[in-house]
């Protein structure tokens, strides 16, 4: 287990990738070596199957789930990407596997390959409304009991729906509607002469100016 | 003889207990006093802290990670900045790697402690905490002379470390560094060998190998059953490649073995300390890119450009090139890992926070299970976790 420099780590990994990809075949859709990181894109459904070759193979020998987690892209017509990274300790490597999926689109479960994914699947299920079929106990696992909606989601505001407060005449906790005593103040700092938005005032001159 | 039904008992420990260790609720199935379902109810100190990051400049989240897990602040921080300087594509100068390597050994010590003394407590033993905490105090004494605050330090910055070791302290660390190994072995004397904390601790809550790689445990967790694994050594940052260390392993995976593995590891601390302390270089300690890091005090009193450069850094922040990265460094915890996703703005797009104590508490009903209730708090103890970053 030696330690490498950055250029012999993408060495590796590409010597991996160059093992792995003709066994993984068409369930892999998309590679990438950048950073020295190696990124995996494959099909949804085949994401056990690919989780568990990874484990397994001796060439690859990641036995450890590091994290689990997911990322949103409302813009996309599969809004969500699973993120998994493992880590292999025999040979000092890390990996990730993506996989991206819909609001109704099922992702199966990798509990049975790695124990640790229960509780991560659980969180991304609470964050994103990510649904892993066959997960033994997919209950939300962050938020409150009762609590409605996926607040990691982009299009969830910051500030949430409901707030809670102890209401001293009913003594009990109430929630309430959330009701913010100042405006919400997004600020947005991109400075538009660095951006490729138009300048304030020359989006008269968009077209006119002919090149100008 | 009448029929008798016998039936298991559920019972709610926490969220206020003071074994908790913070605020977890913690469903227990108990059949007479042994432990037959642990159900864990986290998130009750939930603040949406990967939702608060999206929000904002990549400069102002520093703190956040200081607030995740509040024992071991500047070790998250850390985390967090490499992520940024490995998207922008910098390097940092020396003599801020060698702070940042003292300052996440210092917090090392100060988690440590924390966790086997208030562990020791749990089970009974009420005068390892108060010798413990002494010691933390002046760790934190510490941190307060370099960053001015005792706890949230914010001292790792983006391009380096905020501001430089102040006179007098490397003379102080080295002065406390040779009275500490003596509260080591008070500690050590007084609980090694103590019959109560023995018979609490060893074979409770043991984890096999193959069962803690499955579960996903890093740190002094993953040692303590067996395996040499510390990403100081395999995949080092800054500079811990030069420090010359080693890293205790446990054979049992049992309780009394974290506790074991820990004290060792502070030791160790104390080595890698004190090396840094010898080679600590002079120079710069935060890169001179204006763009990433901020004007001193007193150019800004005299250069325009410098108070463009303060202003701009302070509001807009810098803006990372797209991409993602992985950053993970060996937190007192564990391993403590930030997935950053960058879309080429001053905001990130996506930070992902890979809590380190996360799958370990996760793994509660794997360890408690046919123990006894009183064992509960011993393997909480063990497991070392602060809800602040299990729940984010």
């Amino acid at each position: 287990m030696a330690i490498l420099n950055l250029a012999e780590r993408e060495e590796a990994l590409r010597d991996l990738l160059d093992e792995i990809a003709p066994a993984l075949g068409d369930v892999l859709l998309e590679t990438a070596v950048v950073r020295g990181e190696l990124t995996l894109r494959v099909q949804t459904s085949a994401i056990q199957r690919v989780l568990a070759y990874l484990r397994d193979q001796p060439q690859c020998q990641f036995k450890q789930l590091i994290d689990l987690c997911g990322v949103d892209y409302p813009e996309r017509s599969e809004r969500f990407e699973v993120v998994y990274h493992l880590l292999s300790l025999k040979h000092n490597q890390r990996i990730r596997v993506k996989v991206a999926t819909d609001e109704t689109t099922p992702v199966p479960s990798v509990t049975g390959v790695f124990g640790a994914a229960d509780w991560y699947e659980r969180e991304t299920w609470d964050m994103y409304g990510v649904y892993f079929a066959d997960h033994p106990d997919l209950r939300r696992l962050l938020t409150d009991y009762g609590f409605e909606g996926h607040p990691l989601r982009k299009d969830f505001p910051q500030t949430g729906y409901v707030e809670v407060r102890y209401d001293d005449e009913q003594k009990r906790v109430v929630y309430e509607p959330v009701s913010l005593r100042q405006d919400w103040r997004s600020f947005d700092f991109l400075s538009p002469w660095e951006g490729s938005g138009v300048l304030p005032g020359d989006e008269k001159a968009d077209g006119a100016a002919g090149g100008g | 003889m009448a029929d008798i039904t016998l039936q298991n008992y559920t019972m709610n420990f926490g969220p206020q207990h003071p074994a908790a260790h913070g605020v977890l609720r913690l469903v227990l199935e108990l059949d007479g006093e042994v432990v037959e379902r642990a159900d864990p109810h986290i998130g009750l100190l939930h603040r949406g802290t990967e939702k608060l990051i999206e929000y904002r400049p990549y400069i102002q989240s520093v703190g956040y990670f200081d607030r995740l897990d509040y024992v071991s602040p500047l070790s998250q921080e850390h985390a967090y900045v490499l992520a940024i300087e490995n998207l922008l594509g910098i390097e940092i100068p020396e003599r801020a790697k060698y702070i940042r390597v003292l300052y996440d050994e210092i917090t090392r010590i100060l988690n440590h402690l924390l966790n086997i003394t208030t562990m020791a407590l749990d089970i009974g033993a009420m005068t390892p905490l108060l010798w413990g905490f002494e010691e933390r105090e002046k760790l934190m004494e510490f941190y307060e002379r370099v960053s001015g605050a005792r706890l949230h330090a914010k001292y790792y910055r983006p391009g380096g470390v905020a501001r430089d070791l102040p006179r007098g302290l490397v003379e102080d660390i080295a002065a406390w560094m040779k009275t500490f190994p003596k509260v080591l072995d008070d500690i050590e004397r007084l609980l090694n060998d103590n019959r109560i904390f023995r018979q609490r601790t060893v074979d409770i809550g043991a984890v096999s190998t193959e069962d803690a790689l499955d579960l996903g445990f890093t740190g002094p967790m993953l040692r303590a059953s067996g395996l040499p694994w510390d990403l100081r050594k395999s995949q080092p940052y800054e500079v811990y490649e030069r420090m010359e260390f080693d890293i205790p392993v446990g054979r049992h995976g049992d309780c009394f073995d974290r506790y074991l593995v820990r004290m060792a590891e502070m030791r160790e601390s104390l080595k890698i300390m004190a090396q840094c302390l010898e080679q600590l270089p002079g120079g710069p300690i935060k890169i001179a890119d204006q763009k990433i890091t901020p004007p001193s005090r007193a150019d800004l009193k005299r250069s325009m450009e410098s108070l463009i450069h303060h202003f701009k850094l302070y509001t807009e922040g810098f803006h990372v090139p797209a991409g993602e990265t992985y950053a993970a460094v060996e937190a007192p915890k564990g391993e403590f890992g930030v997935y950053l996703v960058s879309d080429g703005t001053n905001r990130p797009y996506r930070c992902r926070i890979r809590a380190s104590s996360f799958p370990h508490l996760a793994a509660l009903e794997a360890m408690s299970k046919g123990h006894m209730l009183p064992d509960i708090p011993a393997i909480i103890g063990s497991i070392d976790i602060v809800f602040g970053e299990i729940d984010r």
